[in-house]
């Protein structure tokens, strides 16, 4: 009981992870039909500029204490997200007619080039977040010990789903990302600036992103240049999970895959985690392409 | 004058669909465009809203061009569309759809004012509100593109063919809703099908056929001519 216990937290915490990353995804695809396959590196600059930042906020060669954290994440959401936003601009907006294929290629370009950039910046080996970073307390729910920085992941990460449902759902400037998601042409006959909202939608889908990457430096300690791969491959299959193009899709997907993954390596076998988000994209590929809340796709945004 | 199209070439990339089409609409007029199906009307709509590829000629709205400017500029200077197939939201609530008609309105009195005026115009919106709009009936969909494209407030109403799918009673109070609409100082230019209704309603036309006007004039004229009336007036 204990242990499941234990189990459910963390798959809720890395699934929050998951969804974070997901949603940009499935926000870039709901407005351009396009998978930003650069995506999963922003995320990893995320979790780099984290940590530098973090350790440049100390004086002297000491460490600031944890409070610093906020500001720098905050710093690290305005980085990603503007990164996201030249992204677009330089990569995508001048394919932008020039058919899909020519926009995957530039994606998988950028998704290179930002690799190379981050092995260039912070070099080839893993980083490890300090201790710091990493509260090791832990809180007793329920009389089973659960450590205090898996429910900050979760607290952070669903309150940060939370204001982006509120926002998509409920000001002028979210109900025109969704409608841009259903006919670009029809949202610029309501004079909706649709370039913008597709940058808007870069900035948000990278702003997320770079969130979840300090998350997993803070909650598993150790980033390296290749872990927008993988992250982003479980992300991407949260996003279909949920239904590609659907924002509370990807929400759903993101904590769903993140409890399969979790519950599936405790209670099958550990050797095979990476494998389970394989076997569960393959699953919903062949069973329901359009995922769980999807049922015309991009369009419910 | 206040509109102005002038010596127009558009189309879709590399596909040319008009060839050099000129006309203009007057302040508080309807006009109408008439034409086979592929003539080119949706396209000469489109491309004054700022949608369609433009290679040549211009578009003036009160004497200034406005074919360079981006489809949500034009919306802003007073010009909006219902556009072909209506393109509602479907997944949105009327409500939602309404609103983001008014998007480049900023005043929120002004768009609560409005949007009564739209309600008085068109009371069975204001019953289904808070439906998504997909699963309004094709008449009230109609409605709510219409009624969409007056949230804007705008000066000149471009509406691509209203009528369409609809039933008969509802195709006449569709022509009568464009009438109140154009009473209330809307400029109105209307492509249609149903010729015989848009000449009917309007002061002028102009017939397209593959890309050109080959004819134009006032409303009365073109329903008496036999040319007009073998053509799209079925004999
Ligand atoms: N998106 C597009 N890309 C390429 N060609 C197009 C596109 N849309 C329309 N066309 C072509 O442009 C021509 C004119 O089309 P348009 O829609 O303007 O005609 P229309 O007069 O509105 O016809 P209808 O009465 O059927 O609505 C047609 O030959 C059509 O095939
Ligand atoms: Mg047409």
């Amino acid at each position: 009981m204990d242990q499941l216990f234990q189990q459910l937290v963390n798959g809720l915490a890395v699934g929050g992870i998951y969804a974070l990353v997901a949603l940009g995804y499935t926000m870039v695809y709901g407005v351009l039909k396009l998978i930003n396959f650069a995506h999963g590196d922003l995320f990893t600059i995320g979790a780099y500029l984290g940590l530098t930042l973090f350790v440049a906020m100390g004086s002297a060669g000491t460490l600031p204490g944890f409070a610093a954290v906020l500001p720098v994440a905050v710093m690290v959401m305005g980085l990603t997200a503007l990164l996201g936003g030249v992204l677009e601009r330089v990569a995508y907006r001048p394919l932008r007619k020039a058919g899909r294929l020519s926009a995957v290629v530039s994606a998988l370009g950028a998704s290179i080039f930002f690799q190379n950039a981050v092995m260039l910046v912070w070099g080839a080996n893993y980083e490890v977040y300090p201790e710091v970073m990493r509260p090791s307390a832990v809180i007793f729910l329920f009389d089973t010990g659960v450590p205090l920085i898996r429910l900050l992941i979760i607290g952070v990460s669903l309150l940060l789903m939370l204001t982006l449902y509120g926002f998509i759902h409920h000001t002028r400037t979210g109900t025109a990302v969704r409608a841009a998601a259903i006919d670009q042409g029809a949202a610029a006959l309501m004079g909706i600036n649709v370039n913008r909202i597709i940058t808007l939608v870069f900035l948000i889908g990278a702003g997320l992103g770079g969130a979840a990457g300090i998350m997993v430096g803070m909650s598993y300690g150790q980033i390296d240049f290749s872990m927008g791969f993988s992250y982003g491959l479980k992300a991407f299959t949260a996003a279909v999970l949920g239904g590609i193009g659907n924002i509370p899709g990807a929400m759903l997907g993101g904590m769903l895959l993140g409890l399969i993954e979790t519950l599936g390596s405790a209670y099958l076998t550990i050797a095979w985690k990476d494998a389970i988000s394989f076997l569960v994209l393959i699953l919903i590929l062949i069973i329901r392409p359009t995922g769980i809340l999807g049922e015309r796709t991009a369009e419910k945004l | 004058m206040f509109l102005e199209v002038d010596e127009l070439r558009a189309g879709y990339g590399p596909v040319q669909v008009l060839h050099g089409i000129s006309l203009h609409v007057e302040k508080g007029e309807i006009v109408t465009i008439l034409g086979a199906n592929g003539a080119g009307k949706t396209t000469t709509l489109l491309s004054v809203s700022g949608l369609a590829d433009i290679t040549g000629g211009a578009v003036r709205l009160r004497g200034k061009d406005i074919h360079t400017l981006p489809a949500d500029e034009i919306v802003a200077r007073g010009l909006t569309q219902a556009p072909e197939g209506r393109r509602i939201f479907g997944p949105l609530s009327v409500m939602e759809n309404l609103r983001l008609g008014a998007f480049t309105v900023k005043d929120r009195k002004a768009v609560a004012r409005t949007l009564e005026q739209v309600f008085e115009l068109f009371p069975r919106l204001s019953e289904r509100r808070s439906q998504p709009a997909g699963t309004l009936s094709g008449g009230e969909q109609q409605m709510l593109a219409i009624a969409r494209a007056l949230m804007a407030r705008p000066r000149l109403l471009l509406l691509d063919e209203p009528s369409l799918g609809l039933a008969p009673l509802l195709v006449k109070a569709i022509f009568e809703t464009v009438h109140a609409i154009n009473e209330s100082g809307v400029t109105v230019l209307l492509v249609e099908q149903n010729a015989r209704a848009a000449l009917k309603l309007a002061r002028r036309g102009y017939i397209l056929e593959m890309g050109r006007i080959v004819m134009e004039g006032d409303a009365a004229a073109l329903l008496a001519d036999p040319g007009v009336q073998q053509a799209y007036l079925g004999g």
